[in-house]
């Protein structure tokens, strides 16, 4: 395989396989690879990154834009497929063995090994995300209130997005 | 408690439209609701059955519950049941977020249309933010898990490292850590 079809399947089958703390903890990684390819700079990837937070489903549908970005929809479903294949088959043979190895204790050992280092990612990827798309201060502030809003409040998250969205489009911000 | 699980094996039908509503309503999170769906609606797995499945999603790479689509769909029905499973999960999202891309891409020189995507995405990776912080509280009063998140988080925020190299020298390490501190 060759062109943008094939460097979008091998990068985005590799990048599953290091998922080990959810898709959110590889967006620095994806930031890193889409900018590194030349094929977009951080600003554009943050709104992209929105745009997957404000649709429904799970929150690996960045994977999808990227690959719609770069190559359409083609590249969309090529992206999402090498995205959730790899990962799949590993996750159809594993679950068979699972049940026998539950109470194991080196999985637990690996699984309380595994948790500070998916926190360091996802904070990562909250601070790369921050860095891109708050642009200015009332931009960081709007992350900021959000996060906290998040945090202290039970307010469904789509509200956050269509505030902060309203509040741009408004100029305000 | 949990009413018991009394699971006749879904049809490939049944898998494929349960997922596929999960999947079309799961506005910031699909978990909650695929939960809800599989333990006390549909009761295909019991509560402790479902946490136990959940955990191995976790443990194993990719979108936790893209692997647990996958893993119910072949406990029932194998490759088909697992086909239908996360076919039935991603089509409407995948379907919605194109569109999306496709109105993004048609309107975002509109000034009025780039500011509402620029507070869009400041909103967004303040949502991340919230969530980083909530998954870092099991982490306090631990200062060798604490001290393994600030090195992630150093090498891939600030030193910009590839994050295969992160993970195979800090999930080594952090195991050692942890072993010792046991």
């Amino acid at each position: 395989m060759s062109g943008p079809l094939g460097e979008l399947a091998i990068l985005f089958s590799e990048l599953s396989l290091l998922a080990v703390g959810g898709a959110n903890a590889l967006v620095p990684e994806m930031q890193r690879l889409v900018q590194a390819h030349g094929w977009m700079q951080p600003a554009e990837f943050a709104a992209l990154f929105a745009l997957a937070q404000a649709a429904p489903g799970p929150n690996m549908l960045v994977v999808t834009l990227v690959g719609w970005r770069v190559a359409g929809l083609s590249g969309a479903l090529a992206a999402t497929g090498a995205f959730v294949v790899p990962t799949g088959i590993l996750t159809y043979g594993v679950a068979r063995l699972w049940h026998r190895f539950r109470d194991a204790p080196w999985r637990r050992a690996i699984q309380a090994a595994l948790t500070p280092v998916t926190v360091g990612l996802v904070m990562a990827a909250a601070v790369l995300l921050c860095w891109s798309a708050a642009l200015d201060l009332p931009l960081l502030l709007l992350a900021a209130a959000v996060a906290g809003v998040m945090l202290t409040t039970k307010l469904h998250p789509l509200w956050l997005l269509a505030a902060g969205g309203a509040l741009g489009a408004a100029g305000l911000l | 408690m949990e009413p018991a699980a009394s699971p006749p094996p879904p049809t490939l039908g049944a898998l494929l439209f349960n997922f596929f509503t999960v999947g079309i309503l799961g506005f910031g999170g699909v978990l909650p609701l695929a939960r809800r769906m599989i333990v006390e609606q549909r009761r295909w797995l019991s509560a402790a059955e479902f946490t136990d499945l959940l955990a191995l999603c976790q443990f194993l790479p990719g979108a936790n519950i893209v692997n647990l689509s996958i893993s119910l769909g072949a406990r029932y029905h194998g490759v088909p049941g697992a086909l239908a499973a996360v076919g039935g999960l991603l089509a409407a999202p995948v379907a919605v977020v194109i569109g999306l891309g496709v109105l993004y891409g048609r309107y975002a020189a509109i000034p009025m249309v780039a500011h509402g995507f620029q507070g869009l995405a400041a909103a967004a990776s303040g949502l991340v933010l919230a969530t980083a912080l909530r998954i870092a509280s099991p982490l306090r009063g631990k200062p060798r898990a604490l001290a393994i998140a600030a090195l992630a988080f150093v090498a891939l925020a600030l030193l910009r490292l590839p994050l295969l190299p992160v993970l195979l020298v800090l999930a080594p390490l952090s195991f050692a850590v942890n072993r010792r501190a046991a």
